[in-house]
């Protein structure tokens, strides 16, 4: 179970800290790296953390606590975030937030019994041209209804989300492939200005892939509309049509 | 030569969403169809000074919500070596969503952008600070700066120029306040997210792993491509007084047509914004507006009768609030007032990094006093004893506001509970003499989890 950082994510690891003049700056991705590994932040983990860029356990828990993203116990394989900040609040927040939490069984904070979902009550999630919003796994599902919702966790509980919504922890799914200094232990030394960091061949790989090479799919059809929708001349669908 | 001629809603040109829309536009085959990377090869034939002179020329002001000159603050460097540049993407500011949107419809466009700057500024590394909880911004901006890479735009000898520069997308944590520029370096060196007292003021001075540092936004960025390829010139002609160029109006709340809106700086009015076809459409269900949020909601609040003020930061500020971040929020006459500066002050206190006890302790308190008299325990002493909390953070309750803490988190507090209190005191009052809240649905029956 909980063995600290794996292999592959030590080597992951190492390449993270290469990237930036002083060990410490990369505290944080390093730490996001371990959350994926094992949906929280474990003790082992913290541990390994801590030994790799030459901190203390208690220097990186007590960084890592001060951040609402990592969490020091376990949480459910899907953190759903509800939005009911101002702009989500205005349109129903609160009133679709009731019917999850009545849906679920669970307060905010809670986690349901079967460990599958664990509730947030979130502050604003920069969706708010599509609210009220929530997120799967940091992934964005906007304009929700209490119907949508319904909708939304009988495709996460089918599975059907699968390949847009990753398990808890996973955050960024492409990984640079580009740049990175070849199994460099040490971090690269900021050169003079602008003729700086001394760089390996780029890998071969282009576009997104992520660890094991295989394409992640970025033009997700259900995930945030930011782009796809509220931006189009035309504009997205108006309050009545949503039926708000 | 311009690269991409898009108009925007209201005619003039769309600078930093002009791609937006198209197919796969956050891809490199799409960025370079559509006059991508055109802006830098234009940098690269300049000299770092004539970059920046450009910059300076367009006076283009931060998109972060400060609104300082962006080339200004790049002449403000300290002269060390070596200079870091760091990209804000940190956007946290309540109902703000442009910068979530350009990193996620247009990575390149800021990949391109920052390689101008750190051409201009010289840095030696580039850091993209990208809010965690923006996961698919992430991924975008990685994949697109893994292809830049391959495409020579990044990296060492950028389109044969000689010039060389390495950029690390860095994922936040969630904490609002590293948006603070000060904060965001700390939370960059791996600590705390807590923001640097001041002086030394500027991150150009001191800035990361104590180094002359540029802060700049992501929107901020986003532009100079544009500016690049289309002169100096073409951006000062647009907008007006110190506002120039175009800026993004994030539009939310009580509107029919909520959305982002690129518009020409300082020629649209917030009727306009609000109610014009193209635009917001008018309020949900043909109801009254009763006011509105101009700039995030740090910002003192607006009524009806300031819907004819420009959007233009000099504008607004003469008027006694901010264009801040950008962030237009419509609330209409079903609103509860003190509902909502209750959920705006609730933000504050959860976010307040609990360095200066202005802010951490008067966020709490006024949460509180705000929450009993939503819930219908208000007593009549509570609007005195808001505004004397409000003065213990801002003396005078001023705006723009005095500054007692570390940074401008605390000092943003009393804007929503000042602006409510001045403007709809009868509601507040109402709502004690009532002992419940006089708007349906009745909000203060809802489950002891969010007292």
């Amino acid at each position: 179970m909980d063995m600290g950082l794996s292999q592959d994510n030590l080597v992951r690891a190492r390449q993270l800290i290469a990237l930036y003049p002083q060990k410490r700056s990369a505290l944080i991705p390093v730490l996001h790296l371990l959350q994926e590994q094992e949906g929280y932040l474990s003790p082992e983990g913290i541990e390994d953390v801590a030994t790799l860029l030459e901190l203390t356990p208690a220097e990186v828990r007590g960084t890592a606590s001060f951040y609402d993203m990592f969490h020091l116990e376990p949480i459910g394989r899907y953190l759903v975030a509800v939005c009911t900040n101002i702009a989500c609040m205005l349109d129903g927040a609160y009133e679709l937030l009731e019917h999850i939490q009545e849906d679920l069984g669970v307060h905010p904070g809670g986690t349901t019994p079967d460990g599958l979902f664990t509730l947030e009550d979130a502050e604003c999630l920069a969706l708010c041209g599509n609210a009220p919003c929530v997120t799967v796994n940091w992934r964005f599902f906007g304009n929700m209804t209490p119907e949508r919702w319904d909708a939304l966790i009988e495709d996460l509980r089918a599975g059907r989300l699968d390949a847009e919504v990753p398990p808890h922890g996973t955050l960024c799914r492409v990984q640079r492939s580009v740049g990175l200094p070849a199994a460099a232990p040490e971090p690269p030394s900021p050169g003079k200005a602008g003729r700086a960091v001394k760089k390996a061949a780029p890998a071969a790989a282009t576009g997104a892939t992520d660890a094991v090479g295989q394409p992640v799919a970025l033009g997700t059809t259900r995930t945030t509309p930011a782009v796809a929708s509220t931006l189009l001349v035309g504009g997205p669908p108006t309050t009545e049509e949503t039926g708000r | 030569m311009t690269a991409v001629e898009t108009p925007g809603p209201k005619g003039g040109p769309k600078i930093v969403t002009s791609r937006f829309g198209f197919p796969h536009s956050w891809t490199l085959p799409s960025y370079l169809d559509h006059g991508g990377y055109q802006g830098l090869r234009r940098a690269l034939a300049m000299t770092p000074e004539e970059v920046h002179q450009a910059t300076l020329g367009s006076s283009i002001l931060g998109r972060g919500g400060a609104g300082f000159d962006a080339g200004r603050k790049w002449g403000m460097l300290r002269k060390a070596e070596p200079v870091y540049l760091v990209v804000n993407g940190d956007e946290s500011e309540p109902a703000t969503f442009k910068d979530h949107a350009l990193l996620e419809g247009d990575p390149h466009q800021l990949i391109e952008g920052s390689v101008i700057c750190a051409y201009a500024v010289g840095a030696a590394q580039v850091f993209i600070f990208v809010r965690g909880e923006m996961a698919l911004a992430q991924e975008r901006l990685q994949a697109a700066l893994n292809e830049a890479y391959e495409y020579g735009a990044v990296g060492a000898n950028i389109l044969g120029s000689g010039f060389s520069v390495d950029i690390v997308v860095h994922p936040g944590a969630g904490a609002y306040i590293c948006g603070e520029e000060t904060a965001l370096l700390e939370s960059l060196e791996g600590k705390r997210g807590f923001p640097r007292i001041k002086p030394p003021y500027y991150p150009a001075a001191i800035g990361l792993y104590g180094a002359p540092t540029v802060v700049n936004n992501v929107e901020t960025l986003s532009n100079l491509p544009w500016i690049m390829c289309n002169g100096n010139e073409a951006f000062f002609a647009l907008g007006d007084g110190r506002s120039r160029g175009t800026k993004i109006l994030a539009l939310s709340g009580h509107v029919r047509r909520p959305g982002n809106y690129e518009i020409e700086f300082a020629k649209v009015s917030f009727r306009e914004l609000i109610y014009d076809p193209a635009l917001g459409a008018g309020v949900r269900h043909g109801r009254e507006l009763k006011a509105f949020i101009p700039g995030g909601v740090s910002s003192p609040w607006f009524g009806p009768q300031h819907l004819d003020i420009s959007l233009a930061n000099e504008a607004i500020a003469q008027a006694g609030s901010m264009a801040g971040s950008g962030a237009v929020t419509v609330m209409d006459e079903t609103t509860c007032v003190v509902r909502a500066v209750w959920r705006i002050t609730r933000f504050f206190h959860r976010e307040s990094c609990g360095q200066c006890t202005p802010c951490r302790e008067g966020s709490g308190w006024i949460e509180k006093v705000m929450r009993r008299i939503e819930d219908g325990q208000g007593r009549e002493a509570d609007l005195d004893l808001l505004m004397d909390v409000c003065d213990n953070i801002v003396p005078g309750v001023s705006w723009p506001p005095a500054q007692t803490t570390i940074c401008v988190l605390g000092p943003s507090i009393p804007s929503s509970v000042a602006s409510g209190i001045r403007m709809f005191r009868d509601e507040f009052m109402e709502h004690i003499r009532l002992g419940h809240c006089p708007f349906p649905p009745d909000r203060s029956r809802e489950s002891p989890a969010y007292a």
